[in-house]
């Protein structure tokens, strides 16, 4: 199949434009950051717990809770980091290869426009999955190594961080095929952060039991389910006393989404990239 | 305007039959309507913004026609089973300038379906015929602009194709590189290779180009063998010495006499129907014992058809 030429040529640009490098970069500054960080939090665990116990008094909390609030914290970024990739590395994927020209040629040649679109995705889809594999790994790691400690469900929380970057990936190759480059950079980016933003109301809303607040979480998250996967992720990444502990906050919860929400978010991404298929299809060049 | 007797649809490597393609309001092709034979090098001419351009990407399919049909070898225009046998190169050719001259015709001919072996012994074969051989393992970012005009020539003669289309491929080129694509064209032609060549410079047009069209404002103005459209009355400059009056109402019936400067030496602007008037002409002359000191034949250049025709349309509608 062509796609898979188009999807070679998006990924080896990918490994060879500095943008890459760029994420690269700021990845190896976070992994350290991250490693750093970890090491810390239990030195001072260490010595609070020996404190304590020379008082004689009895641990409050269990370390796991802790110590999955580092795990949340360093997914947390690996999450929002893969949704910022996402959208810088596809924003431009149809749109300014239109305004450079560098599609014309390509085109005319027996390859189905349809094709190039799939392509660029699975390019930049394969790159995702690699680089949040790395990223997912190097917390796992850090967590066991360095905090002795083996974060649930790693896996799903993986695929659905995945998940998250797809859906922004399908999202911004649609705009692409349909706004100019900075246009479409300042409408993913908008409709990313509004994502966001329904999540904490509809957090804010679970915590003062209001409803409203809740629904408008609720809508937002159908018009970008990305946050609302990324809390589905965390829910099942901590253990169930962590979670009870933490509640309501900015980088979990305690209301997952429903497995109908996980299908959502799928159908939503084949969607959203059918569209981007059909458009670019109809589009003069 | 075709020559001899109509043929059948499959004659032609293009037909267009009134392609129409507006913008919103601006209408960039009005009604195109013209045919490319099979083996010809097609000359597309036309003043900017008359939609050649516009006209050209309709017919490798990157803009859909508003309005009209076409063919191009035998398929609808942006069938997918004409494009393994189209070589087209853009007007704004930009590559994916990371990628080595090399690596960006393995990936071209990867798109055309071509297996390992084949690209293996047709990219050498193409670098070296448009003369980037040294340049193959560079990237193209580092090219020159007539480097990447020539990888872009590269890039359509590499599936051996039966059409070439070519928008404007010596813009970017010196005198040197002109004449090798030049020289390139002619090849193609004398291997069977219909070439359709969209070009802003008339006199490469009238060099290489057996049949041309002239656009404005999105119409074909004139269409036909170069020669025909070339052709029409000869002018000639005849350099005399003294000239009776008889002679001169003699030599009228023969030729056309457009304006006599008269002296010592008598210069006469004459047009005539073809070159035996011109001949019977100076035998006349030379019967009537009037020196003949020159007789200049001026070809009509396509400059000057093109220009005639495009400013008399502007008046027209102007």
């Amino acid at each position: 199949m062509k796609a898979a030429i188009i999807a070679q040529l998006t990924f080896r640009e990918g490994l060879r434009k500095k943008l890459v490098l760029g994420v690269i970069l700021l990845s190896l500054i976070f992994a350290v950051l991250y490693v750093w960080g970890f090491h810390l939090f239990v030195q001072d665990w260490r010595a609070m717990e020996a404190q304590r116990q020379s008082r004689g008094a009895t641990t409050i909390l269990p370390y796991e809770v802790f110590a999955s609030a580092m795990v949340l914290l360093g997914l947390w970024t690996v999450n929002f980091l893969a949704g910022v990739m996402t959208i810088f590395a596809a924003v431009g994927t149809i749109a300014s290869e239109i305004e450079q020209g560098t599609l014309h040629a390509i085109i005319p040649k027996p390859i189905h426009r349809w094709e190039i679109v799939l392509g660029k995705w699975l390019g930049y889809a394969g790159m995702l999955a690699i680089y949040i594999g790395v990223m997912v790994a190097i917390v796992t790691m850090t967590a066991r190594f360095i905090g002795d400690y083996r974060p649930p469900n790693i896996l799903q929380a993986y695929g659905l961080i995945l998940l998250v970057a797809f859906m922004l990936l399908s999202l911004t190759m649609l705009g692409s095929t349909l706004f100019s480059t900075v246009a479409n950079g300042v409408i993913v980016f908008m409709l990313y952060g509004l994502a966001i933003t329904g999540g904490l109301v509809e957090q804010i809303g679970t915590a003062l039991d209001n409803d409203i607040l809740v629904r408008i979480g609720v809508i937002v998250s159908i018009l970008v389910p990305s946050d609302s996967m990324w809390r589905l992720a965390s829910y099942l990444v901590q253990p169930r006393i962590a979670v009870n502990f933490l509640g309501p906050n900015p980088f979990g919860t305690t209301v997952p989404p429903s497995s109908l929400a996980v299908w959502y978010s799928i159908g939503y991404t084949v969607v959203l990239l059918l569209l981007a298929m059909a458009r670019f299809q109809r589009r003069d060049l | 305007m075709t020559s001899g007797a109509l043929p059948q649809c499959s004659d032609w490597a293009i037909e267009t039959y009134s392609l129409r393609k507006a913008f919103g309001d601006r209408i960039a092709v009005a009604d195109l309507s013209l045919t490319v034979g099979y083996g010809e090098v097609f000359g597309f001419l036309g003043p900017n913004g008359a939609g050649k351009t516009t006209a050209v990407k309709m017919l490798v399919g990157l803009i859909r026609p508003t309005a009209g049909t076409g063919r191009v070898l035998g398929r609808p225009l942006g069938d997918h089973s004409a494009r393994r046998q189209i070589g087209y190169l853009p007007e704004l050719f930009r590559f994916h300038d990371w990628l080595t001259g090399e690596e960006l015709l393995d990936l071209h001919g990867k798109l055309y379906g071509l297996s390992r072996a084949e690209r293996r012994r047709r990219i050498p074969e193409v670098l070296e015929l448009v003369g980037l051989a040294e340049a193959a393992r560079r990237r193209i970012r580092t090219y020159s602009k007539g480097m990447q005009q020539r990888i872009g020539i590269a890039q359509a003669l590499l599936g051996s194709p039966r059409l070439v289309i070519l928008d404007e491929p010596t813009s970017a080129l010196d005198p040197l590189g002109r004449r090798d694509v030049r020289d390139l064209i002619r090849r193609l032609r004398a291997d069977g290779v219909t070439v359709f060549l969209n070009s802003h410079l008339l006199s490469e047009v009238e060099a290489i180009c057996d049949r041309i069209a002239i656009v404005n404002r999105g119409r074909v103005i004139a269409l036909g063998p170069m020669s025909s459209l070339l052709a029409g009355d000869l002018a000639v400059e005849f350099r005399l010495g003294a000239l009776p009056d008889g002679t001169l109402h003699a030599l009228e019936r023969l030729i056309q006499v457009d304006a006599v400067q008269h002296g010592e030496r008598p210069v006469l602007i004459a047009r005539a129907a073809d070159e035996a008037a011109v001949a019977h002409a100076v035998d006349l002359l030379v019967r009537a014992g009037v020196p003949v000191y020159g007789v200049i034949p001026e070809r009509r250049s396509l400059e000057d058809l093109f220009v005639q025709l495009v400013s008399d349309e502007q008046a027209e509608s102007g």
